[in-house]
């Protein structure tokens, strides 16, 4: 037998993992002792662990492959994990307000948070298809329940029901499409297949990248698997729409790059066309059908798809200025999509929660703060300098056209500008149609998610320096 | 004819045989008892090749869970199962062109099937330690060493799952009671029997 240290594999890279998994079971613990007076503080537990871990992330360093092969710890994935954990915190900061007065303050959700981010920081450091997709299972599956959090309603159970199917179906697709690449380079390590690919790929293998890509697709939310996100997103609670929208999407994306540039970096003509034609799917769709939307969360949905189709610019780039500009590109979103959401959830008068985008009329002049804000987001969004999210489309639409993909850049912008009619339209109806009564006081849990979001969204471009290197050097170990 | 081949050509047609019932069967509930048949079959074909792992696990999880759950809807849910059957002679058919096209698709691709000679000589469980292992021994070995971190993250789902359902059905319902078991063993004679004296001919003010 072999010694016993030469068995255990090195635990330290995986220590936030451990420390959240410890630390749910702990709060699991603590839920069913003390009922449903424990909400207030698994909440807490949830918040200090997840800020906990934030840290613990933030200070490893290096780049280190543990567990068989299975776990990668490299700066790309702790600044993607820095995301994820920035995004789960921020959503049990919208949501507490949120579920009281719907009286819905389980103590359930902030532990289904804490297990769906562990799955999504799995699925950012993954090094093989099986942590991938486990992965992806552990963060689905905690989203199905708490997108039908609240039971008791007709529309969230709907969520929950269709986003269960659906991503069960595309869980489906990426397996098999797994299988396939297993199947002809046999191994499922990403370095494996790396090696295993010498010269041109087999039809079977790119059979099996179409599906894995489909299944990736579909999670980012990306046309043409993009069907599930509006409903989904005006279904579920709107907390739990918030974090849809930011901390999966980070991990979403995080294990596309980590397939296609971990995986298969030496066929990258395989999956370039794949990559550009869902990117100016996903932009063309989130600016035209955006136009029609009255609703904030469907529109929020549709914004979505839309940036997911700019980030995805960066990949298609495939090289390390475009992994940048996603993770740059990331960033920023998570900063608006936030912003806009806190936004979103202050809307209430009299315990009735208000989404539409006639509600916000006069906004300006009842709340000025919170209508600065959100056309603060609105403007990033749209892509106006010197606001934040000039600068994410600019990073993408640089590498692409380094990438000679001029006519991909270009696209974007043609959509970009399309998508400002309707970011725009919210800064008018704010600013220039006739106030309502004023809307009850902003929830200290949505204010401070706000003023967060919108002080990097305004100030970005003062110091924007530690981001971009950040971002570069996630970008290098990738390469 | 060796003793295994005998018991091959046994289970093999008796799970063929049983997989025919299930769909020839009149009542569900005997389609649900020939599929577990078929599966037990299965299972015992596993052994034959040396699988025994294989052949427990096909008869915890299939047998055990999912053929249980189908006989509990089946049994549950009321499904006129003489209904569906209705229009069978009708769809025939197409259902016969779709069975036929499919049977021909299997025959090409099991007539065409070559296997790498090497595979074939070495089962997999037995030839990675080189020692005689069986293969829930050799699953053991790699499960919490090399797998360890899938193995905990699979346990992780399990646990969402669990709280999932929890959250999604389980309810308190007003007007329930419940044993209350140290309220029961704290009863004392006091508090259950009252002594009354009853005065003739008066009654008691219950």
């Amino acid at each position: 037998m072999t010694p016993i240290q030469s068995v255990l594999p090195a635990i330290t890279p995986v220590l936030p993992e451990i420390v959240l998994s410890v630390g749910a079971l702990l709060l699991v613990l603590w839920g069913a002792w003390r009922g449903e007076r424990s909400a207030e503080s698994t909440n807490l537990g949830a918040l200090g662990l997840l800020i906990f871990t934030f840290f613990l992330v933030v200070s490893q360093t290096g780049t280190v492959t543990t567990l068989n092969g299975a776990f990668i710890a490299d700066p790309f994935a702790r600044v993607m994990k820095a995301l994820i954990l920035i995004g789960s915190a921020a959503t049990i900061l919208l949501s507490r307000d949120y579920f009281q007065r719907e009286r819905i303050d389980r103590f359930e959700y902030p532990i289904l948070i804490v297990l769906c981010t562990i799955g999504m920081m799995v699925m950012a450091s993954a090094n093989d298809l099986i942590s991938l997709y486990l992965g992806l299972e552990l963060q689905s599956l905690a989203a199905y329940v708490i997108a039908a959090f609240h039971r008791d309603d007709v529309k969230s159970t709907e969520a929950g029901l269709k986003y269960f199917v659906l991503g069960a179906l595309s869980s489906g697709m990426l397996l098999y499409g797994s299988s396939l690449v297993y199947g002809f380079t046999g191994t499922v390590s990403f370095p494996g297949i790396v090696t295993a690919l010498n010269g041109p790929a087999s039809f079977g293998l790119v059979l099996g990248i179409v599906f894995v890509a489909a299944g990736v697709a579909f999670k980012l939310a990306a046309v043409p698997f993009h069907m599930w996100t509006p409903d989904v997103y005006e279904g579920s609670p709107t907390p739990v729409t918030a974090f849809f929208a930011s901390a999966p999407k980070m991990a979403a994306m995080a294990m596309t790059v980590r397939v296609f540039i971990g995986a298969f970096p030496d066929v990258t003509a395989v999956w370039q066309q794949i990559i550009v034609f869902v990117s100016i799917a996903s932009m063309a769709l989130g600016s035209f059908a955006a136009i029609g939307q009255r609703n904030l969360k469907r529109l929020m949905a549709y914004s979505s798809i839309g940036n997911v189709g700019y980030a995805l610019i960066g990949l298609a780039a495939g090289s390390e200025e475009g992994i940048r500009g996603v993770v740059i590109y990331m960033v920023i979103y998570l900063a608006m999509t936030l912003g806009a959401f806190a936004v979103l959830l202050s809307l209430r008068r009299k315990d009735r929660m208000f989404e539409t985008i006639d509600d916000l009329s006069g906004l300006s002049r009842t709340h000025p703060w919170l209508a600065f804000s959100l056309a603060a987001m609105m403007f990033s969004l749209a892509g106006i300098p010197p606001l934040a999210g000039f600068f994410a489309k600019f990073y993408v639409f640089a590498a692409a056209i380094k990438a000679d993909l001029v006519t991909l850049a270009v696209i974007g912008v043609v959509t970009s500008v399309v998508g400002a009619f309707y970011y725009l339209r919210l800064v008018k109806v704010m600013y220039f149609d006739e106030p309502k009564a004023p809307y009850e006081r902003i929830p200290p849990g949505s204010a401070i998610v706000l003023a967060a979001s919108s002080v990097v969204v305004v100030l970005f471009f003062l110091i924007p320096a530690p981001l971009v290197a950040a971002a570069g050097s996630a970008a290098k170990s990738l390469f | 004819m060796t003793a295994a081949a005998a018991f091959f050509y046994l289970f093999a047609g008796l799970a063929v045989a049983s997989g025919f019932m299930v769909i020839a069967a009149r009542n569900p509930v005997t389609s649900v008892l020939f599929l577990i048949l078929a599966f037990v079959n299965a299972a015992g074909l596993f052994v034959l090749m040396g699988a025994e792992f294989l052949a427990m696990i096909l008869i915890v999880v299939y047998v055990g869970a999912v053929a249980v759950l189908f006989l509990f809807v089946v049994m549950m849910l009321d499904v006129d199962f003489a209904a569906l059957r209705q229009g069978f002679q009708r769809y025939l058919p197409v259902g016969g062109l779709i069975g036929a096209v499919f049977l021909i698709e299997l025959l090409l691709v099991v007539g065409t099937w070559t296997l790498d000679p090497g595979l074939v000589q070495a089962p997999l469980g037995r030839a990675a330690h080189g020692e005689s292992l069986t293969n829930t021994q050799a699953l053991g070995r790699v499960l919490y060493t090399d797998y360890v971190y899938f193995f905990q993250i699979a346990g992780l789902i399990l646990l969402v799952a669990m709280i999932g359902a929890i959250v999604l059905t389980l309810r308190d319902r007003a007007g329930v009671k419940r044993q209350n078991i140290s309220v029961q063993n704290a009863r004392t004679q006091a508090m259950a029997v009252d002594t009354i004296k009853v005065p003739s001919r008066q009654g008691v003010e219950v």
